[in-house]
C-alpha cells in the first residue's frame, strides 16, 4: 500500500498515460472535491465581493463575515421542493441539469495542475475540451424546452444562439494559440494540453507575449469569448431577469436549480483553466527559465505558505475588529478558529518548503513540487475568477443584436486576421 | 532508478484494461438510442437519443486509437450539427406532429437494406480474418494525408502512352464515390423536401 503510495510519488507522468486506475480515481475525486469546494467558495466570494462594489455589506449572519453563508444556501436548496411543472417533458427536464453538470465536469479529465498532476493528459486534449464543453449548451437548450413556458424556451434559443456565434471566435482563438507550439521550428505542433505548456516552457515565453501582440490579441478574444461561452454578465442574455425572469432556468428550484449553477460555475472554472494552459503558462511559476537557480525556486516556494499566511492575517484583524458585544462573542471564537486554521496550513506548507528545498527526489521535496504546480495554476484560475465577479458588477447587459453584432462583426474578423499573421510571422520570423 | 518503472503497477504504456466492458457498454449505447431515435413521435427526443449515439460511436472511435476522429465527432456532430438541429425542433409544435402520421411508408425496403448491412457485418465478423489486413498500417508521421488521398484515388503514374499522367483507380476509389453519391441525394432530397413545386 504504502509502496505504491511511494511510487506514485515519484512517477513524472499522469495516471492515464501510467495505466494506473486506482490513481485516476483518486484523482477524479480530488478534482471533483475541489471544484465543488471552489465553487462555494465563489459563491460566498462573488456574494462578498458584489456586495462591497456597491458599497453594500453582503451575507454578515450566518457565521463570521457570511462565512457559513454557502452551507446555509446549500442546505436550504437541498430541503425545498423540487417542483416540475405539470406541462413539463418529465423526462428530458430531469435529464437537462445532468448534461449541463456532465459537459462541466468531464472537462476537468484533461485539465493540467502540473506535468503530472492530471487525470490524463490526451494527444487531443485541447480539442477534446472544447468538444466536450460545446455540449454544455445542450443541457441549457433541453432545459429551455423540456420547461414547455415561454420565458425559458427565449432564453434557451438566446443562449444556444450566443454560444454557437462565440465558439467559433473562441475556436480561431485557441487555433493561433496552437500555431505557437510549432512554429520557428521549435517543437512539434501538439494538442496536448500539458504540450503546449511544455512547448512555452521550451520556448521561454508565455503565448500571451509571443509575436507582441498577436498572442495579446487572441488571448483578449478568447477572454471575452469565454464570458459569453459561460453565460455571465455582461454576456448573460439567456437568463436576464428584467426580460425573461430567469431566463432557461425560471421553472427550475431546489436541488435542480442548484445543478445548474454548480454546472455554470464549474464550466467558469474549465474555461478559466484553458485561458491559463494556453496563454499563462499553466503550472509555471513566474520566470521558470530566466531565474532558475535552486535559491529561486525556493523563494518562489514560499508563496503557497504566504498566501495562507496572509489569509489567517486577514482573519485575525477580522477577530480584533469584532465589536466586542457579547453577543458576537461566538462569531468571534469561530473566526479566530478559521484564522488558526488557516495559519496551520501556511505553517504545513512552509515546513514542506523548507525541507524539500534541496532535492527533487525525496518525498518532501516531490510534495513541495506538486503543491507549487498546483498553487500557481490555482492563482491564475482565481485571477480569473475574480475578473468574472468583476465583469458582473461594471458593466451593463449587452443587447442582443450588439451582442451577435460583437460576435460576427468584431470579434470573428480579428481572430481570423490574428491567425492568419500568427501562421505568416511563425514562417518568417526566425 | 525511477522508482516508477520498478514498479509494475505503475508500468508505463501498460495494456488498456477492462476494454470489452467499455466496448459492450458503448455498443449496448450506441444501439438502444439508435433505437429510440427511430421508434420515438417525439421529435425532440429523437434528437436527444441520436446525441447518444454519437457520443457513443465517439467512444468507439477512442477505442479503436482514433482519438482525433473522436474529438471531431463530438465538436462537429455532438457539439455542432445536433445543436442546430434541436434549435430547429424546438420550434416546431410537438403535439401536432405527434399526432400526424409518419410518411416511413417505404419502411419494407428499408428493412431490407438494413437486414443487407446485417449480413455484411455478420458475414466480416465471421470471416474477416481472411478478408481483413491483420494489422494496422503503420504510415510515417506527415504523410498520412498524401497516403490517405492516394488509397482513395490511386496514384498518378506516368507512362510513355500517356506522358501527362493518368490515375490507377486506388483500393477505396469506388467506395468513396458510393459515399459521395449518398450525399448528393441526400442534398436532393432536402431539396424536394423543402420545394412543394420544383
Amino acid at each position: 500500500m504504502l509502496n505504491a503510495f511511494m511510487s506514485y510519488l515519484h512517477s513524472t507522468v499522469t495516471p492515464g498515460q501510467a495505466g494506473n486506475q486506482l490513481w485516476a480515481l483518486i484523482y477524479v475525486l480530488i478534482i471533483f472535491g475541489g471544484v465543488s469546494l471552489a465553487v462555494v467558495a465563489m459563491n460566498w466570494l462573488e456574494r462578498k465581493a458584489l456586495a462591497h462594489f456597491q458599497i453594500r455589506l453582503g451575507p454578515m449572519r450566518v457565521g463570521p463575515h457570511g462565512l457559513l453563508q454557502p452551507i446555509a444556501d446549500a442546505l436550504k436548496l437541498m430541503l425545498k421542493e423540487d417542483i416540475i411543472p405539470a406541462e413539463a417533458d418529465k423526462t428530458v427536464f430531469w435529464f437537462a441539469p445532468m448534461i449541463g453538470l456532465l459537459a462541466a465536469f468531464t472537462v476537468y479529465t484533461v485539465i493540467p495542475f502540473g506535468p503530472s498532476q492530471a487525470v490524463s493528459d490526451m494527444n487531443i486534449g485541447i480539442l477534446f475540451m472544447l468538444g466536450v464543453s460545446s455540449l454544455g449548451v445542450l443541457g441549457i437548450v433541453t432545459a429551455g424546452w423540456a420547461s414547455n413556458s415561454h420565458y425559458p424556451l427565449i432564453g434557451a434559443l438566446r443562449s444556444s444562439a450566443q454560444m454557437v456565434s462565440y465558439e467559433v471566435a473562441m475556436g480561431l482563438a485557441v487555433v493561433s494559440a496552437i500555431l505557437m507550439t510549432s512554429l520557428n521550428a521549435t517543437g512539434v505542433g501538439t494538442l496536448s494540453m500539458i504540450g503546449i505548456v511544455e512547448a512555452q516552457q521550451q520556448q521561454g515565453v508565455w503565448f500571451l507575449f509571443k509575436f507582441f501582440p498577436l498572442g495579446l490579441i487572441a488571448f483578449v478574444i478568447f477572454a471575452i469569448a469565454m464570458v459569453a461561452e459561460t453565460n455571465r454578465a455582461p454576456f448573460d442574455l439567456a437568463e436576464a431577469e428584467s426580460e425573461l425572469t430567469a431566463g432557461f432556468h425560471t421553472e427550475y428550484s431546489g436541488l435542480r436549480w442548484s445543478l445548474f449553477m454548480l454546472a455554470e460555475y464549474a464550466a467558469m472554472i474549465a474555461v478559466s483553466s484553458i485561458a491559463v494552459t494556453l496563454w499563462l503558462g499553466g503550472w509555471m511559476r513566474p520566470f521558470p527559465n530566466l531565474l532558475s537557480a535552486p535559491v529561486w525556486d525556493f523563494m518562489f516556494s514560499l508563496f503557497p505558505g504566504l498566501t495562507f499566511a496572509a489569509l489567517a492575517a486577514f482573519a485575525f484583524i477580522g477577530t480584533v475588529r469584532m465589536p466586542s458585544h457579547s453577543f458576537f462573542r461566538i462569531q468571534r471564537i469561530g473566526l479566530a478558529g478559521f484564522a488558526l486554521v488557516l495559519a496551520f496550513i501556511a505553517l504545513v506548507l512552509f515546513a514542506i518548503a523548507v525541507a524539500g528545498r534541496t532535492s527533487d527526489t525525496s518525498v518532501a521535496g516531490r510534495f513541495r513540487e506538486g503543491i507549487d504546480y498546483v498553487y500557481w495554476f490555482v492563482l491564475k484560475v482565481a485571477v480569473f475568477m475574480y475578473l468574472f465577479i468583476w465583469y458582473r458588477a461594471t458593466w451593463p447587459r449587452y443587447r442582443f443584436d450588439q451582442l451577435m453584432k460583437i460576435g460576427w462583426k468584431v470579434m470573428l474578423p480579428i481572430s481570423l486576421g490574428v491567425l492568419i499573421l500568427t501562421a505568416a510571422v511563425g514562417v518568417l520570423v526566425k | 532508478m525511477n522508482p516508477a518503472l520498478a514498479n509494475p503497477a505503475m508500468n508505463v504504456g501498460a495494456a488498456p484494461v477492462g476494454t470489452p466492458y467499455f466496448f459492450y457498454g458503448l455498443a449496448a449505447a450506441a444501439v438502444i438510442s439508435g433505437l429510440l431515435v427511430i421508434t420515438r413521435r417525439n421529435a425532440v427526443h429523437s434528437a436527444l437519443a441520436l446525441i447518444v449515439t454519437l457520443l457513443s460511436v465517439a467512444g468507439l472511435y477512442l477505442m479503436l486509437y482514433a482519438p482525433f476522429v473522436a474529438g471531431v465527432q463530438i465538436i462537429v456532430y455532438a457539439g455542432g450539427i445536433m445543436v442546430l438541429f434541436l434549435f430547429v425542433i424546438m420550434l416546431v409544435s410537438i403535439d401536432r406532429t405527434v399526432k400526424e402520421r409518419q410518411f416511413n411508408r417505404i419502411w419494407p425496403v428499408g428493412l431490407l437494406a438494413s437486414c443487407a448491412l446485417l449480413a455484411l457485418f455478420l458475414s466480416a465478423f465471421s470471416k474477416g480474418k481472411s478478408w481483413l489486413p491483420d494489422r494496422l498500417t503503420q504510415l510515417p508521421e506527415g504523410s498520412n494525408t498524401q497516403q490517405i488521398a492516394t488509397s482513395l484515388y490511386g496514384e498518378m503514374v506516368r507512362t510513355v502512352q500517356s506522358p501527362k499522367g493518368q490515375y490507377v483507380i486506388g483500393q477505396y476509389t469506388f467506395a468513396f464515390e458510393i459515399a459521395s453519391l449518398l450525399l448528393l441525394v441526400a442534398i436532393l432530397g432536402a431539396v424536394i423536401m423543402t420545394k412543394k413545386k420544383i
